[in-house]
């Protein structure tokens, strides 16, 4: 339980998938403009990324890891097709089911499950567990057991969107400031990505 | 001879080197171009792997481009685009195992690499083989340039070194000189390209928001 307590907050502030290991940078930058659409997406990813990671995991160690089918045969190659397939797979089954049993979830959520198929964040969360599987028990960033892929899951999906909305908060008020014009737009956001990924850095100083 | 090299491919290949560069001008595939720049030699590795995967990607989708159902054209190129990448990711593991381990995942998400995505998207759905071949090497050549221009800033000052070989003498360390350890980290990563954003936007005002 401690081990899946610290995983969690871990992935939230010191591994965060923005600040630290830049994934999602596309959506990121894109859908940032206002803090509504910035959450609708942040849920968004949270939501697939606790879906998919858990279902990766299980076909990591069942079927394409070492010894996982056949004794002696090593599918993890295959890793990348499998992954991406599962993950537009589902994108596109989550995308099927909102719209039949929640109609109001999909107005706000639609337009940005295609989006995800693509995010790097959460094809970058199961490569990393794909890393992690087999990493030492005493290695805080350790995936254990199938709760711990659901904490790195929950973890990273939730440091995900609170990145992005800290952002769009930052940026809306960023409207009204006066910016030299070559920085305007894409420059100044880069810059205030990078004063934020500073803040985030006094958090990696936390021993868990 | 001339036909392959008229103005329209001509401009295939060129535009995207500076005028509509993929990284700072389309805002495309950031973050490998970030998180694999505190070094330069596994900059120019993944800058040379994705060049390759995205100007042969362009060319197998452009191939089938009429035969491509539209409602699933999305998961058809991203199958195809992840067997190029697991052969690029076999290869690096087999021959320079080091810089492999060094890109760890980035590697593997070329796969989520939106310069793929886009170019597949926006020019090989609609473009010959042989055009769509010249925008895939265009692209990749304009995103290496910046990894690369991006990982020697950050390794020299960084640590002092280039490729891995010391280029800052000792004399000036002895004299008091410090590498600035800060240029290692994330941020850093993201100050450059503001940079190199405004140094671009400051020469062509057309670009300016």
């Amino acid at each position: 339980m401690e081990h899946f307590i610290s995983l969690f907050v871990r992935s939230i502030f010191v591994d965060n998938m923005i600040f630290a290991f830049f994934l999602g940078m596309c959506s990121y930058l894109a859908v940032s403009k206002s803090v509504k659409t910035a959450i609708g997406l942040g849920i968004a990813v949270t939501f697939v990324q606790v879906i998919t990671l858990p279902v990766n995991y299980l076909l990591q160690t069942k079927v394409l890891g070492p010894d996982a089918i056949i004794e002696g045969v090593d599918l993890s190659f295959l890793a990348f097709i499998l992954f991406i397939a599962v993950i537009a797979g589902i994108v596109q089954l989550v995308e099927m089911i909102v719209e039949r049993f929640s109609p109001t979830l999909y107005a706000s959520l639609g337009i940005f499950l295609p989006l995800i198929a693509v995010n790097c964040a959460i094809m970058g969360g199961s490569l990393f567990m794909q890393q992690r599987i087999n990493m030492d028990a005493s290695n805080s960033q350790a995936i254990l057991n199938f709760w711990d892929s659901v904490a790195f899951a929950l973890g990273s999906g939730f440091g995900w969107a609170l990145a992005i909305i800290l952002f769009a908060a930052v940026r809306e008020k960023m409207e009204y400031s006066i910016v030299p014009k070559p920085l305007r737009g894409l420059g100044i956001a880069f810059i205030t990505v990078g004063l934020m990924a500073l803040a985030f850095m006094c958090f990696s100083g936390i021993k868990m | 001879m001339a036909e392959l090299f008229s103005k329209k491919n001509k401009e295939a290949l060129n535009t995207p080197l500076l005028k509509n560069n993929p990284v700072t001008v389309q805002v495309l595939g950031i973050c490998s171009a970030l998180a694999v720049t505190s070094k330069l030699e596994p900059a120019i590795v993944m800058g040379l792997s994705v060049t390759i995967i995205v100007s042969m990607a362009n060319v197998i989708i452009s191939l089938i481009r009429n035969t491509i159902p539209n409602r699933i054209r999305i998961i058809i190129q991203l199958v195809v685009v992840a067997a190029l990448v697991t052969m690029v990711s076999e290869v690096l593991k087999a021959f320079a195992y080091d810089v492999s381990v060094q890109l760890s995942v980035y590697i593997g998400l070329i796969i989520t690499n939106c310069i793929l995505m886009g170019r597949l998207e926006a020019f090989a759905m609609q473009n010959g083989p042989w055009a769509s071949f010249l925008d895939g090497i265009g692209n990749g050549v304009g995103y290496a340039a910046i990894l690369v221009i991006v990982a020697i800033v950050r390794e020299l000052f960084g640590s002092g070194a280039l490729l891995g070989i010391q280029v800052i003498p000792q004399a000036l360390y002895d004299a008091g000189y410090i590498n600035n350890g800060l240029m290692l980290m994330a941020p850093m990563a993201f100050f450059l390209i503001a940079c190199i954003i405004w140094v671009q936007r400051a020469k062509d005002k057309s670009l300016q928001e």
